[in-house]
């Protein structure tokens, strides 16, 4: 194949994983939602925390929306069979993230007509789901799905559909393999951590912030328990592989760890991303007066999803496996748009930097101030 | 479940178009309104910038959460589409994220917590920012809608069954996309102005508020007229491309079953005004318009100087570019070379009808004819009436008789739903009036929507319909509030 070729097919799972791990530090806004009515006693403690992911929710969901956008531009065959197979996973996903974008601006306004409480609760289900349900879909780019691709049913005139799901489940299967739900709530323990370091920088408030802290124990156990698991397992199973002459796929012993020895520089990006994480919580759990912990643990999620991504991605490993399927898992190769499309998407990809820019000008410019109840008050809020 | 997922994707696009427009309508007025007050100094327009602000967040925030719905939804329930033309469609999807969103959702939070924390120019230029990311956004949205309609820049591969973009530059700027998005753009000024109006009429009513509603008026006037004229340029334009392009989506405008030379516009009934729309149409008073039997039927002349083919025989050559290319892949996996090439020449020769194929008969390429042509009266008639509305309020606005002029005031209060169904039904006669294609000759929507059961389509339609409409009368009624306590006191 063309090396241009394969080079952009590699390029864009780069950025499509990009865009998933930033993801995953985003759903901060979402774990720190799953925690209102945990840390939030009162109204105005509630208030305070709704209002500090309030400003930055819109940035989670635009991530979510573009990495759609990218995925559909560069792997239409993913967005096609995964969207339009998993169609109840997917849509659960969508609708908790529907009820979540009113919430924030509807919940304290008169006329309402469904109350605060409501709306409240939306960001507290959004705050749940969203983080489980994602954590599980990424799952099953390690443990395959039940699915179908044949190109040659678009000349069957009655029913000319080239991707099938297998079951009636239509992605609920998921649940079936426990391996997947151990990844999900990796991840909704990760954001719940992750939106906890994000208060504590972000709110200053006596009584909510020791509550803060103390959480943060609750939460750590059993997130590293479900990421070393899924992790551990995860290297000592067998993965989909690519043959790189046939395109052939097939089952390879310690495929993922294999894929980490390839590639040591993606073990280095792993390490450091967990090396990351655990500093940022460690550090923010030991010592009172520190608030920096997002920082350490926002970039090491970004490394470690990273890594992860594109350890399923790289190395001749099918990323989307099918287990009912062998051959209809997809490749990078298999799966992605034409070199014209990639070529010219790569060119637009360049306007990235520029974008991020401008992200951390304003996100700055908003967060120069503590959020406390006076600043509330004398400036519009949620 | 083809009739689940056409209804399931109507319902999201029309809440979704009930919140867009008003959003880029707001955008220019509150952006010209706050650049007031960066000019003038005055806390005044402050004042009126943010009150129309807080109405545009509460509006903004209900468009996001149903635009995320539409985007998936290609995936979830047209999966089919998405694989077969995913190599084009999908590139300004992701530009739309990379570009637009991120400007939006980044200054928008700007314009709304900034106030005490940026300087003034820093805010100004968030707030049209915001506005601009919106724009943008519904540039490249309108892009690939537009390309669905008007398939340019692509070329088949029998290799990878699928469309492939060969020229960004005819996809990104073809004439149909340009000429849609200044028509769909400015054409939500005008709800947005409408709305401004109409929302500052009820406060001369109720004696409050004085100044803040004839200066809100004043802007959202001079904004509308500018809006209604450039939507009835761009609309003629718009009609022009769709009789090039999409002649039965024409004839099914004007309710046309034999066409002709020297056609005339049908307004209503037997109401028509002789030769106009041959002139519209063709822009040739003895141009001939088909109809849609004659479309249905072929052998009248085309432009280019050959006879139009039927229906019948489109759907035979549909056929044969189906069979060849199923011919092409069983030779492929021969290594039979020369019998690929040989399909390969059947494809290309009938690629153009490749969609026809799929459909079972003729009638099934009629759109509802009714519909689309009351859509399209609707949508004329109201825009016309807009010219005249805007107009009229500038006129009595330089007279200064804005405040005394109470019919008026009832008037443009009830012009807010007029400029909602005006808005809806240009989006009904672009939709319903290209049926049955997703992708203009190439796919019809029997050939790309997912393989899912009725059950669960049917399901999740009728959790969107409970959804949005509980979202939209939530919206309603916080905006009901908000204008009821009017802008923050002067303090």
């Amino acid at each position: 194949m063309d090396t241009t070729y394969l080079f952009l097919q590699h390029y864009w799972w780069f950025l499509v994983s990009l865009l998933g791990a930033l993801l995953v530090f985003l759903l901060f806004v979402q774990g720190g939602n799953s925690l209102l009515f945990r840390l939030g006693r009162t109204d105005e403690e509630r208030t305070l925390l709704v209002n500090s992911t309030g400003r930055k929710w819109e940035f989670t969901f635009t991530t979510l929306v573009t990495f759609g956008g990218a995925f559909f531009a560069s792997f239409p065959l993913f967005y096609s069979t995964s969207f339009g197979g998993a169609y109840w996973l997917w849509m659960i996903i969508l609708f908790s993230f529907v009820v979540q974008a009113v919430s924030y601006e509807f919940q304290s306004k008169l006329g309402n007509l469904l109350g605060k409480r409501v709306y409240q609760g939306f960001l507290v289900a959004n705050g749940v789901l969203g983080p489980l349900l994602l954590g599980m879909a990424v799952a099953t780019f390690f443990n395959g799905s039940n699915f179908m691709v044949d190109k040659a049913n678009l000349t069957d005139g009655a029913m000319p559909v080239i991707s099938r799901w297998s079951n009636g489940w239509h992605g609920l299967d998921a649940f079936a393999d426990v391996w997947n739900i151990v990844l999900g709530l990796a991840v909704f323990f990760l954001a719940r951590l992750l939106g906890n370091l994000y208060f504590i920088n972000n709110i200053r408030h006596e009584g909510l912030m020791s509550r803060c802290r103390r959480q943060l124990v609750w939460d750590a156990v059993p997130f590293l328990l479900f990421f070393l698991a899924f992790v551990i397992r995860t290297l000592l199973k067998q993965g989909f592989a690519v043959d790189p002459d046939t395109q052939a796929i097939f089952m390879e012993p310690f495929k993922y760890w294999h894929n980490f020895l390839a590639m040591p520089w993606l073990l280095v990006l792993f390490l450091v991303g967990v090396a990351g994480v655990l500093f940022g919580l460690g550090r923010s759990i030991w010592s009172p007066a520190y608030t920096r912990g997002i920082w350490f643990a926002g970039i090491g999620t970004v490394l470690t999803v990273l890594a992860l991504l594109l350890c399923v991605g790289y190395s001749h490993t099918a990323y989307y496996p099918s287990v009912v399927d062998l051959q209809s898992s997809l490749t990078l190769a298999n799966s992605c748009s034409s070199l014209f499309t990639l070529k010219t998407m790569a060119y637009v990809s360049l306007l990235i930097p520029f974008v991020l820019a401008y992200i951390v000008y304003a996100w700055r410019a908003i967060d120069r101030k503590p959020i406390t109840t006076e600043e509330l008050k004398e400036d519009e809020a949620y | 479940m083809i009739d689940w997922s056409r209804a399931q994707f109507a319902l999201t696009a029309m809440y979704h178009w009930l919140f867009v427009p008003l959003t880029l309508g707001l955008a220019v007025i509150m952006g010209l309104m706050e650049t007031l007050y960066v000019i003038t100094g005055k806390e005044f327009w402050k004042r009126t910038a943010r009150f129309w602000m807080k109405l545009f967040g509460v509006n903004f925030a209900v468009g996001v959460a149903t635009g995320l719905i539409l985007e998936f939804q290609f995936g979830t329930n047209w999966s089919n589409y998405s694989w077969f033309v995913g190599d084009i469609f999908g590139a300004p999807l992701a530009i739309e994220g990379i570009v637009a969103f991120f400007m939006e959702a980044t200054f928008v939070a700007v314009m709304f917590f900034g106030w005490n924390k940026v300087g003034k120019g820093f805010h100004l230029a968030s707030t049209w920012l915001t506005g601009a990311g919106a724009t943008i956004s519904a540039w490249w949205i309108l892009v690939a809608n537009s390309w669905m309609q008007y398939p340019v820049g692509m070329e088949f591969n029998p290799d990878t069954v699928r469309n492939e973009m060969v020229d960004f530059l005819a996809v990104a700027f073809s004439p149909v996309a340009v000429n849609k998005f200044f028509h769909t753009v400015i054409s939500s000024w005008i709800l947005g102005a409408v709305f401004v109006v109409g929302v500052s009429a009820w406060f001369l009513l109720r004696k409050r508020e004085h100044e803040f509603a004839v200066a809100s008026m004043k802007v959202a006037a001079a904004v509308g007229l500018f809006a209604s004229l450039v939507t009835a340029m761009t609309g003629d334009k718009s009609a022009y491309q769709v009789a090039q392009c999409q002649p039965m989506k024409l004839a099914a405008m004007e309710g046309l079953y034999d066409g002709g030379t020297r056609q005339p516009l049908t307004v209503v009934g037997e109401v028509k005004i002789p030769v106009l729309l041959s002139l519209l149409a063709t822009r040739d008073v003895d141009g001939y318009v088909p109809g849609i039997n004659d479309l249905l039927e072929g052998g009248y002349p085309l432009s280019d100087g050959t006879v139009a083919p039927s229906a019948a025989d489109k759907m035979a050559n549909g056929r044969k570019a189906i069979a060849a290319l199923s011919d092409y892949r069983e030779a492929k996996q021969a290594g039979d070379e020369a019998r690929q090439a040989a399909a390969r020449q059947v494809i290309d020769d009938n690629m153009k009808h490749f969609g026809y194929g799929y459909i079972d008969q003729p009638d099934d390429l009629v759109p509802n004819v009714w519909l689309t042509f009351w859509a399209f009266r609707v949508m004329v008639g109201l825009g016309v009436y807009f010219i005249a509305f805007f107009v009229l309020v500038l006129f009595l606005a330089w007279k200064r008789k804005l405040e005394e002029v109470n019919w008026l005031h009832y008037v443009a209060l009830a012009g807010i739903p007029l400029a909602y169904l005006a808005s809806q039904a240009g989006w009904i006669v672009a939709e319903v009036g290209r049926q049955p294609w997703t992708i203009q000759d190439l796919l019809p929507v029997s050939a790309a929507v997912s393989r899912l059961e009725t059950g669960a389509v049917a399901t999740t339609f009728f959790i969107f319909l409970v959804l949005f409409t509980v979202l939209l009368a939530a919206e309603v009624g916080i905006m009901v509030k908000a204008i009821q306590k009017g802008p923050e006191s002067a303090d």
